[in-house]
């Protein structure tokens, strides 16, 4: 690939997204149209903002990697993404809006009132939030290397470095506009060179495409417990990320938050069409990639393998600028949602500790991604959504569907779920992932059940320390509220004309 | 790959570490049984650490809750039997044995509570009772009641004391009671009033367009009904954005039925902090500030911006006008509460934001003569326990 491409496509998205975030808001208007001034975050933009933050390297390269790699199995990964929205949609989505709550800890101390369960999801969150960007700067220097033939460490620096611009220039005014491009231009990254190299093939005569279950990789394939696991941990693991959850905030009330859910719901189904399609077109044209260990790099080197030449150099930089929207929208909006949590519960809240907690909340995975090595990245973060699932997602719903819940317990199950899933996940690293046994490799099926069981036992032990809040809380959380004041129509008026 | 030299040197660091704390929190334990100093000063800690912990206790005032863990405490003052703390009607708390005078325990203090002086009487075969009243200010409030084989002179002042003590802390519970109180009446004192000449001009404006323009006259009186509606409002300390924006192009409105083209406005507002709670009618006396001692006193146009932005976990708003500003001084005065006069509604704003978010929410003020006025307001978005 012709490296000057891969690094204006690198280029271009970064300036998009930072003139997006810096503009999206210079547009000022006088009183005369007040009520386009104050219209709130239609369900549309923010459904594609979600997906902008929530489409991350796993999505963007691992899955067609791993559709390379091991087939019909790997359909699993785009479901369970896709599926854990339906659960935040059942479960999460309108009470967590309702309780005015901004940030899971928020959510807990309001909850629990306790200042202990705060701290200890803090923790938690802030956990979760840099294994997840992990993933991120090896995909960032996965596409760095192959694109540019530059060093992998480029690509990392080069996204720690734009994100970190921008959120601390407070150029994440106009976060939601940012993430829904990146939306888009990400579904369009993947959508046109699918549909241009499908096409192609059908004039140059294609070969069959049917036998996708067929496995010419020879590895192994994965057994009924993993694919349970792996389900468990994806679709539990969706309702406690927090950069997702902080976007719901900004829908008005719990009823526009739902619509929002569902209109993800579409918008990644969509998605998730072209990188198994990517896959496919791997498994017929590209298969030596699965065997000299590049499988990630798949979505990449497609086009310029089948095409060639300028259409295939072209095609080559669409992609890449959508891998960096990406590995941009992710890291992000992780980091936003991570400084905040940070700042406030370290650095008192203030607009330098925010910006002070920005820069810890990126340094520290970008320290984590040098002395780790990059596996497969739709692996990789499917061990994130496991970890989540075991602690932050048993006291998000037991929070908001159980009256019996207390701190005591929270905190106990929490532990009890970081220390059984992070356990068994560096053990399992420290093993290879060769040699561990698979319920080692994906404990969700067991740490999750665990985490619950131990919340709910504990809780009931220590009934007295159920707060006297909980009624009005839950009657918060679960009542439906007013529309906000740009959302009424204006009644006197239309009466008078 | 199992990797065994970094495996047995985690495994060291791990022992070491584990080594380290045991060696660490027992020479702490031993160093804290040493420096414990002579008997005296022994008993000395002890019935002060005891009186401290019950202190503790009683500060929400006389509850059984409270009583009850307060009792133990102070049993082991007395060195009693048994004790009970009482209050005008009940028994709040027993610690000790004899539990089954707990029922003749009213009758035996009747007479205590009603002339609040200490007694001595047997309340059974083996056991007398010194029952001392808690007089808080010139009231009778409760009784405390020690059980002992022997009610000696030692006894009875001991007991008077402590009854004595307990009654300096249900004072103190009182005393905070009505700082809370006091506390809330000055946020309800403290929530904005629309200003009387407001009303006067509007209505003078309106009066003015009855004849040559009354279709506009006609929305602009419904414009004013709905503004004192949302300001007269009586529920409720909290709004959102939303509302509290849309109660201000109200506002301007009818400040440009009076003003015409004097006023201009501009708004950018990030969509994403319009949900945010904000306490009620704290934006729009900012507004109309900019617009009285801003625009007023200025000949020519005056321009004023509002600003709404997503700032991490905060949203914070901003409103600039490009009047003849403030002098820095005579502000700070009035923000102290130490003038009155113009801007006090900017005191009450600031005041009534430091009340609820704490001091470092207060309003920021960038001002000179002559050279505008831009006021910042940071309000966290996380606020679960405020109903808008």
């Amino acid at each position: 690939m012709n490296p000057a491409v891969g690094l204006a496509a690198f280029l271009g998205v970064a300036l998009a997204t930072a003139a997006i975030g810096f503009y999206g808001l210079r547009i000022s208007r006088t009183t005369g149209d007040f009520y386009v001034a104050s219209r709130t975050v239609r369900p549309w933009w923010n459904a594609s903002a979600i997906g902008g933050e929530y489409l991350s390297a796993a999505s963007f390269l691992g899955v067609a990697g791993l559709i390379l790699l091991t087939g019909t199995d790997a359909l699993w990964f785009p479901v369970g993404y896709t599926a854990g929205y339906l659960m935040l949609l059942l479960f999460v989505a309108a009470p967590l809006r309702r309780s005015g709550a901004y940030t899971i800890p928020d959510f807990t101390e309001a909850r629990l009132q306790s200042k202990a369960v705060r701290r200890v999801t803090s923790l938690v969150v802030v956990a979760v939030g840099w294994l997840y960007i992990v993933p991120q700067l090896h995909g960032a220097g996965l596409t760095i290397r192959i694109s540019t033939g530059l060093p992998s460490w480029v690509g990392s620096i080069a996204v720690i470095v734009v994100v970190c611009l921008t959120v601390v220039a407070g150029g994440m005014r106009s976060i939601t506009f940012v993430q829904a491009f990146q939306y888009w231009l990400k579904l369009t990254a993947l959508a046109v060179p699918v549909v241009f190299l499908l096409m192609h093939q059908a004039d140059a005569g294609m070969p069959a495409l049917a036998d996708a279950s067929s496995n010419p990789t020879g590895l192994p394939a994965a057994g009924l417990y993993q694919t349970v696991s792996l389900l468990v941990a994806l679709l539990f693991g969706t309702l406690g990320l927090p950069h997702v959850l902080v976007r719901f905030y900004t829908n008005p009330d719990g009823q526009s938050a739902r619509r929002t859910t569902l209109i993800v719901l579409g918008l990644l189904s969509v998605f998730y069409l072209f990188p198994t399609a990517s896959g496919l077109l791997g498994r017929v044209f590209a298969p030596e990639l699965a065997r000299n260990g590049q499988p990630d790099a798949l979505v990449l080197l497609l086009p310029g393998k089948l095409l060639g030449g300028v259409p295939g150099d072209l095609l080559s930089a669409l992609v890449v600028a959508g891998a960096f929207a990406a590995f941009l929208s992710t890291t992000s909006g992780l980091v936003v949602s991570l400084a905040g949590v940070i700042s406030q519960d370290l650095l008192g809240g203030s607009v330098r500790g925010f910006r002070v907690a920005a820069l810890l909340a990126a340094v520290v995975p970008l320290s984590f991604s040098f002395t780790t090595d990059s596996t497969a990245l739709a692996g990789s973060v499917g061990l994130v959504f496991a970890f989540t699932a075991s602690t932050i997602c048993p006291v998000l719903l037991l929070g908001i569907w159980w009256r019996g819940l207390s701190d005591t317990g929270a905190i106990a199950g929490m532990l009890t779920g970081a220390v059984l899933c992070g356990g068994a996940l560096v053990a399992s690293t420290f093993m290879g992932s060769s040699v561990a046994p698979g319920w080692l490799a994906q404990p969700a099926a067991w740490t999750v059940p665990a985490a619950f069981g131990v919340m709910i036992l504990v809780s009931r032990a220590t009934k007295h320390r159920i707060p006297g809040t909980v009624t009005r809380l839950m009657t918060r959380l679960h009542v439906p509220e007013r529309p906000l004041a740009s959302e009424r129509p204006l009644a006197t008026k239309r009466q008078l004309r | 790959m199992p990797d065994s030299p970094l495996v047995t040197a985690a495994a060291i660091a791990v022992i070491v570490l584990a080594v380290a704390v045991v060696v660490g929190v027992g020479l702490k334990v031993v160093r804290s049984f040493r420096e414990l100093g002579t008997d005296a000063e022994r008993a000395t800690y002890q019935t002060l650490h005891a009186a401290s912990s019950a202190g503790q206790h009683l500060r929400t005032g006389l509850h059984a809750a409270g009583a009850a863990k307060a009792s133990k405490q102070l049993r082991s003052l007395l060195g009693c039997d048994a004790l009970a703390i009482t209050d005008t009607e009940s028994v709040l708390a027993w610690d000790g044995s004899a539990e089954e005078l707990k029922a003749v325990l009213m009758g035996l203090a009747a007479g205590v509570l009603s002339d609040a002086r200490t007694v001595v009487v047997s309340a059974s075969r083996e056991l007398n009772a010194v029952i001392a009243p808690i007089r808080a200010g010139n009231r009778v409030v409760g009784a405390v009641a020690a059980f002992a084989p022997q009610a000696g002179a030692g006894l009875v002042r001991a007991t008077s004391e402590l009854a004595d003590w307990v009654a300096v802390q249900v004072e103190l519970a009182e005393l905070d009671a009505s700082r809370t109180l006091l506390i809330e009446a000055e946020v309800r004192a403290l929530r904005a009033q629309i200003s009387p000449h407001f009303i006067y001009n509007s209505l003078n404006a309106i009066a003015s367009f009855i004849n040559t323009d009354p279709a506009r006259a006609r929305e602009l009186v419904v414009e004013f009904a709905d503004f004192t509606r949302y300001s007269f409002r009586r529920h409720g300390d909290f709004t959102t954005l939303a509302e509290e924006l849309r109660s201000i192009d109200r506002y301007l409105l009818l400040e440009k039925a009076r003003f015409g083209d004097r006023v201009q406005v501009s708004l950018r507002i990030a969509p994403e902090v319009l949900s945010t709670v904000i306490p009620f009618l704290s934006l729009q006396p900012l507004v109309e500030n900019a617009v009285r001692h801003g625009l007023e006193a200025k000949e020519g146009p005056g321009h004023i911006t509002i600003c709404a932005n997503d700032s991490g976990a905060f949203a914070e708003v901003t409103i600039e006008d490009d009047g003849v500003g403030i002098d820095p001084e005579h502000l700070r005065s009035v923000l102290a509460g130490h003038a009155d006069g113009d801007h006090v509604g900017l005191r009450n704003v600031d005041a009534r934001l430091r009340q609820v978010y704490g001091d470092e929410h207060g309003l920021v003020i960038e001002t000179a003569p002559g050279e505008g006025t831009l006021i910042t307001m940071r309000v966290p978005k996380s606020q679960p326990s405020h109903d808008a």
